[in-house]
């Protein structure tokens, strides 16, 4: 064990969790497309193809459909199969396993098979990609009985969760951002697991509390760090995990604070963030001074201008002036 | 071709146990007992069972909506079938399934599910799990005609062949995918051409002649074992019963749509009735080793009926059972 700390990136901090646990246990295996290719997965793979050999780095055809299958179908059969998305958009094609098979499989066959798979789709937006290329959809898997939703915001979290998503008996999709890819922390080098289902409060304050997720709540802790040289103490709740919802962390918070801003890296309507407002309208309406404030993607397809990105996607700045207002 | 007696009795054995099985059903379909969508599977009995003499419980099966003949025909047991058709705790989903979902992994039947071609590339997958573990077992997946208009069946196929995965694809054709007539679906009708683009071995054989289909799998059984997998079977056969139900596309109406003409002319051609008669006439046994199958099957699809009326309903209480593996504390 390391007791010194480490700074590790986003990227190679899911490349290790990846490396370490195959290296771990001769189940796991990745496949999907890209996986020899940087363009496709940034660092993530770094090595694994040299390290573990085309057995159980498995770079495809475009055939997503059958490939998720495939990495199903080999979890269902004993194995722990990680099936990479570079970009999400493109997964819709494999939505059948995920969504009528992984999801259901454990149910409707009463308890006599699990499916131990990862789903991980990297949310690859910005850059003038436009509609097809940019699109955050934890929304409509997080709706899914059966299925758990994982989207980690920092490095410790990124190498931690796919520890533990591999690990999981149970499909778990994984969904990270390339706009994290090249954030840094300190990470432990040795093998450790973020526990499903507990979200952190990352920023401790009691003026207001910020629920929020991946890269947005990369962006609230940046806004909570600048409010808090102005005198403003926001705490930062970071889901990590989408599905189960850490209910408690976030009513214990919003109640204690008694301003709740929901901060959401996908579309607002129907999605997490009117998930999270509900269930503080159900549990702690009482105690909230202001109505649930939610700041989320219009529901608009993502642009490819950059002049109408800047006004489309949550940036820290975004965030600061919603709570200025709430505060007002 | 000279087979062991007991062998062949083995083959008819397991026809008759899915013969007797799906039409014990017939009755509790009507009368309502059964509720459950049940797609029976007489007429088709021969290929899972020729199929399946070839498998060994490592070996991995998935399954489709008519999948009842492939779970018995793997090894499942009869009780766990009609619980499941019945949605008791007896059934092997504990009632969570129903018809569509049957599953005993103990046997290396590791599923069924009715989306149409859904599982094809499940039982790749398991394909891929063999190769990966350096096993010598394969996989079977046996989906309908049907599937033949689904995109990922070429996705599989394709990915199956460029890994050389102990894949056999088996497509059980009965001309209809539900109503639909096959000869209105396609331009060209044979389907196992389909695999050849992709540099897969096909043949295709008559499904309602087991000793035929059990010689056609052997091959593409030994091929896969020795690394030089996949391979696609196609069968030809015709289902006795309706797409749902036991003569009907709508439970309880006869809505039948195939010409009577059709469905008499293949009921001649009956696979057990067949093969019976080829025993017989082969002296490759005697009518008494036939009665004591038949008497045989017969009792223990009647008791497995019996265990199933006494068993409990599943309770309420648990319907948020088997959601998550691993819940959160």
């Amino acid at each position: 064990m390391s007791s010194k700390k480490r700074l590790l990136n986003y990227a190679l901090a899911i490349n290790e969790a990846l490396s370490q646990s195959m290296a771990a246990d001769d189940s796991v295996f990745l496949i999907g497309q890209g996986l020899k290719s940087p363009w496709y997965v940034g660092q993530t793979c770094t090595g694994l193809l040299k390290d573990f050999g085309e057995q159980r780095i498995m770079d495809t055809p475009v055939s997503e459909n059958a490939v998720t299958g495939a990495a199903v179908g080999a979890s269902i059969a004993g194995m722990k199969g990680i099936v990479v998305h570079p970009r999400v958009d493109f997964m819709l094609y494999g939505l059948d396993p995920v969504i009528n098979q992984a999801a259901n499989w454990y149910y409707m066959n009463g308890g006599k098979a699990s499916v131990p798979v990862v789903i991980w789709g990297i949310i690859n937006r910005g850059g003038e990609q436009g509609a097809q290329h940019s699109q955050a959809i934890h929304s409509l898997f997080a709706h899914i009985p059966g299925l758990k939703v994982v989207m980690p915001a920092t490095p410790y979290d990124a190498k931690g969760l796919m520890a533990a998503a591999i690990n999981d008996p149970d499909p778990v999709v994984f969904m990270d951002d390339r706009w994290l890819y090249g954030i840094e922390d300190y990470v432990p080098e040795e093998l450790y697991e973020v526990e499903i289902g507990r979200a952190a409060v990352s920023r401790k304050g009691d003026n207001i509390t910020i629920v929020a997720s991946s890269y947005v709540a990369y962006e609230a802790m940046r806004a909570a760090d600048q409010l808090k040289k102005e005198g403003i103490n926001v705490e930062v709740v970071d889901l990590r995990t989408i599905k189960p919802l850490d209910k408690n962390t976030i009513l214990q918070s919003a109640a204690k604070t008694g301003k709740l801003l929901v901060v959401d890296g996908g579309w607002q309507s129907f999605g997490v963030s009117a998930e999270i407002a509900a269930l503080a309208a159900e549990h702690i309406f009482s105690d909230l001074d202001m109505p649930v404030k939610r700041l989320a993607l219009p529901d608009i397809p993502a642009p490819a201008s950059q002049h109408l990105e800047k006004g489309y996607y949550i940036h820290c700045d975004t965030i600061k002036s919603v709570v200025l207002e709430m505060l007002d | 071709m000279k087979y062991e007696k007991s062998f062949l009795l083995s083959l008819y054995r397991t026809m008759l146990t899915i013969r007797f099985s799906e039409e014990s059903f017939i009755a509790p379909l009507l009368d309502g007992t059964v509720r459950c969508p049940v797609h029976l599977t007489s007429g088709e009995e021969a290929i899972a069972a020729g199929i399946s003499a070839l498998l060994t419980p490592e070996d991995k099966v998935f399954g489709n909506h008519r999948s009842h003949g492939h779970f018995l025909a793997k090894g499942g047991s009869v009780a766990g079938l009609i619980g499941e058709v019945f949605c008791k705790e007896a059934g092997c989903s504990h009632g969570r399934g129903g018809s569509m979902h049957l599953i005993a992994p103990e046997v290396g039947f590791l599923g069924a599910a009715p989306i149409v071609a859904g599982t094809i590339s499940l039982a790749m997958g398991a394909a891929l799990a063999h190769k990966i573990q350096g096993s010598d077992a394969v996989a079977v997946t046996y989906f309908g005609d049907g599937a033949a208009g689904e995109g990922v069946l070429y996705e599989a196929m394709n990915f199956a062949s460029i890994q050389n995965l102990p894949l056999i694809f088996v497509c059980e054709n009965n001309f209809y995918a539900t109503h639909m007539p096959i000869r209105e679906t396609r331009k060209k009708d044979t389907i196992y051409e389909s695999s050849l683009p992709f540099g897969i071995e096909a043949v295709r054989e008559d499904g309602n002649d087991v000793l035929k289909v059990y010689e056609a799998a052997r091959r593409a059984v030994e091929l896969c074992r020795n690394g030089k997998g996949p391979f696609f079977l196609e069968f030809m056969t015709y289902r006795l019963r309706g797409h749902v139900g036991p003569d009907d596309n709508i439970q309880g109406n006869h809505t039948d749509i195939r010409p009577p003409d059709e469905v008499a002319e293949w009921r001649k051609k009956d696979p057990i009735t067949r093969f019976r008669k080829y025993l017989l006439e082969t002296d490759a046994v005697e009518q008494k080793d036939i009665d004591v199958i038949d008497l045989d099957v017969e009792k223990e699809v009647a008791a497995a009926h019996q265990l199933v009326r006494e068993s409990d309903v599943p309770n309420v209480k648990e319907l948020n059972s088997y959601v998550f593996k691993k819940t959160v504390a």
